[in-house]
């Protein structure tokens, strides 16, 4: 079988789950064969936590040449892996639907002449993929037609499944282009974490707009008591009220969790579009004609500053 | 000052503008899988709006002599597209208008869209958006400089000009980078990069004497045969419009009662 190359996602060696689940979508398509760009001394240990979830294969690339520089290394990399990977060439590429992730697929979908598809909620065994575009309202089946197909996957697509895998590792040197280079990382704040689950990845998701006032103690008061991440639409962005990072909608993440609570949120288009395939969705809002209840499966015409320090009162006390 | 001593420099800024179905008016497919781009009103991709933006703030940032071109590839009506941005400001627009494209994959527009900064010539900055409305792929910047052969420096939330340089700010998953490259590259901007500005009465009756070109695929050698549906690299086999969800239920909050039904839901469905 073909192997099936996998980018993997991580910060410092430590892997991300969404290559997990890549690693799972991986395995349907062929043999699973990780790619580890990173400090030659984690690679060993990435390697490891990859074969726990099914890589067969690890190829390992010092970044040494790679980091400090944007995107085009990276797709550098993926090329001389691909084109060394037997005449037939890689059955597929998987990439993090991650804004990186996606550039370096596009980068890498002209350098190997193959198709790309984005954004996959869903890979088949036969490789078509399913997405969900226009704000959530169409699903779309597509597959790539031409090269090695070149799929990013969005995170929380498939169930990382734990099965061993041998993880060989491989040490795969590259030649890095001085063009690649030309875009040179100056500077490097790391996210501060918040202590929440992570947005893209949490069952539960609490979220809170202009409705809140600038006011989010009642939202995370909830968002703690179900163990959830806190989300927030544009407008309390622009506000200042929350970072970007936690902006969810068109031009923000796209969450797909089991629960979906939305506080003093209209539900404008682009908001949708990044929670619209929650499983389930409940709203609070003091506007019973806010579009936001269309969508829901249970909402309140309230106020948030009441309904929700309410709510989570109740909570803890059920927990208890 | 001497005449010539300082030689007025020239720069040359691209800003691609894509024309996309408005988000609000239910955009829709046709029966070959493509978008409907004609059935359904379009406009000016709203996020390349802020391209639009930072292309004038550049401008306007120097002393220097700088032309900003707007460029579009789609159908007849997406000229409205590149008029917006002359409206806003740009001074000259270039729409590449071909029946071929029709159906062309990010691959091939991106061919498209290299093939006509080529031929504006000395273009020392590719400015786009962050992502269409409507495919939202997110990949045709990084695309552009591939094939351009030139340094990316995309998503930025912040841009800045430093003499031949652009750094821009990225506001990524895990960490905040800057991100820096020499003229001639391509950049692009998010929607966090600053409020684009509106059309004045002066720049909608300005933009109508602005020189505006259209090009086929012949004028920029480019093969028919390269683009469009038939020879995209991916085909889409299927759509299917989401049905509705089934209408929930909505309770109106009267002293508490509101918290208690949601804790009810809640607790139902096993999330408590
Ligand atoms: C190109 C583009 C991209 C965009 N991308 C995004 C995106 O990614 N994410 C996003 O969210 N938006 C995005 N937007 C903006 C979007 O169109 C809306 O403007 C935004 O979602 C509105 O945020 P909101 O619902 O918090 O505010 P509003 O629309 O002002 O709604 C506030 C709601 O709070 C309710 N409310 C007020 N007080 C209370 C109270 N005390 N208790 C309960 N309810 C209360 C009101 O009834 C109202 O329904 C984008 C727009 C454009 C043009
Ligand atoms: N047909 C087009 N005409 C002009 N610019 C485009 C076109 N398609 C994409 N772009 C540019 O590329 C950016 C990203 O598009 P996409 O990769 O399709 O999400 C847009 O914001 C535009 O700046």
């Amino acid at each position: 079988m073909s192997e099936v190359l996998v980018l993997v996602d991580h910060v410092d060696g430590a892997v991300r789950k969404p290559t997990y689940e890549l690693l799972a979508i991986a395995k349907k398509l062929g043999t699973p064969a990780a790619v580890f760009i990173g400090g030659a001394d984690k690679a060993e240990g990435a390697a490891a936590d990859l074969a726990k979830f099914g890589a067969e294969k690890v190829y390992a690339v010092d970044d040494a040449e790679v980091k400090g520089y944007l995107v085009a290394p990276k797709a550098e990399v993926l090329q001389q892996i691909a084109e060394a990977s037997g005449s037939e060439g890689p059955a597929a590429i998987l990439i993090v639907s991650s804004a990186e992730g996606k550039e370096i697929a596009g980068r890498l979908a002209i350098k190997l002449g193959s198709g790309l598809i984005t954004d996959a909620v869903d890979v088949a065994e036969d490789g078509s993929t399913t997405q969900s575009v226009f704000a959530g309202n169409y699903t779309v089946k597509a597959k790539v037609t031409t090269g090695t197909p070149i799929i990013t996957v969005k995170p929380n697509s498939a169930a990382p499944e734990e099965g061993a895998g041998a993880g060989t590792v491989e040490q795969f040197a590259v030649t890095i282009s001085d063009a690649a280079k030309a875009a040179r990382i100056v500077a490097s704040n790391p996210r501060q974490a918040s202590g929440r689950p992570e947005l893209a990845e949490a069952a539960i998701v609490v979220s809170g707009g202009r409705g809140t006032g600038g006011d989010f103690s009642a939202v995370e008061g909830l968002a703690d008591a179900l163990g959830a991440a806190v989300g927030a639409s544009r407008a309390a962005v622009d506000s200042g009220w929350q970072p970007h990072s936690l902006q969810i909608g068109q031009t923000g993440k796209t969450v797909s969790p089991q629960l979906y609570v939305a506080n003093g949120i209209s539900g404008a288009i682009q908001h949708r579009a990044g929670m619209q395939t929650s499983k389930t969705i409940v709203a609070v809002n003091k506007d019973e004609e806010a579009p936001i209840f269309e969508l829901v499966d249970f909402g309140v015409v309230g106020d948030l500053h009441s309904v929700l320090p309410a709510a989570t009162a109740e909570i803890e006390k059920r927990k208890s | 000052m001497q005449e010539g001593a300082f030689p007025a420099t020239t720069m040359n800024i691209v800003v691609c503008v894509k024309y996309v179905p408005d988000a609000t008016a239910d955009p829709r497919f046709e029966s070959d899988n493509t978008v409907d781009r004609v059935g359904v009103d379009g406009l000016l991709s709203e996020l390349d709006e802020y391209a639009v933006e930072q292309a004038l703030q550049l401008k306007e940032g120097t002393e220097e002599e700088v032309t900003v071109t707007a460029l579009t590839v789609g159908p007849e009506k997406a000229v409205d597209a590149v008029r917006k941005a002359l409206q806003m400001g740009a001074d000259q627009g270039v729409h590449v208008q071909d029946d071929a494209i029709a159906g062309s994959d990010a691959i091939a527009t991106s061919l498209v869209l290299a093939k006509a900064v080529e031929k504006v010539g000395n273009v020392d900055v590719v400015l786009c958006g962050m992502a269409s409305t409507d495919g939202a792929m997110s990949v045709v910047p990084a695309m552009l400089a591939e094939r351009l052969g030139l340094p990316q420096v995309t998503l930025g939330s912040r841009i800045e000009r430093k003499e031949n340089q652009l750094a821009v700010q990225r506001d990524g998953d895990t960490a905040t980078e800057v991100v820096i490259g020499s003229m001639p590259l391509v950049a692009s901007v998010t929607d966090q990069s600053g409020e684009a500005r509106y059309p004045s009465f002066k720049g909608i009756m300005a933009a109508k004497k602005k020189p505006l070109e259209t090009y086929s695929l012949g004028d920029l050698g480019v093969d028919a045969g390269e683009v469009g549906l038939s020879v995209a690299w991916s085909a889409v086999e299927e759509t299917t419009e989401r049905p509705p969800r089934t209408a929930g239920e909505i309770v109106k909050d009267e002293d508490g009662s509101g918290a208690t039904a949601l804790v009810g839901f809640l607790a139902s469905k096993k999330f408590i």
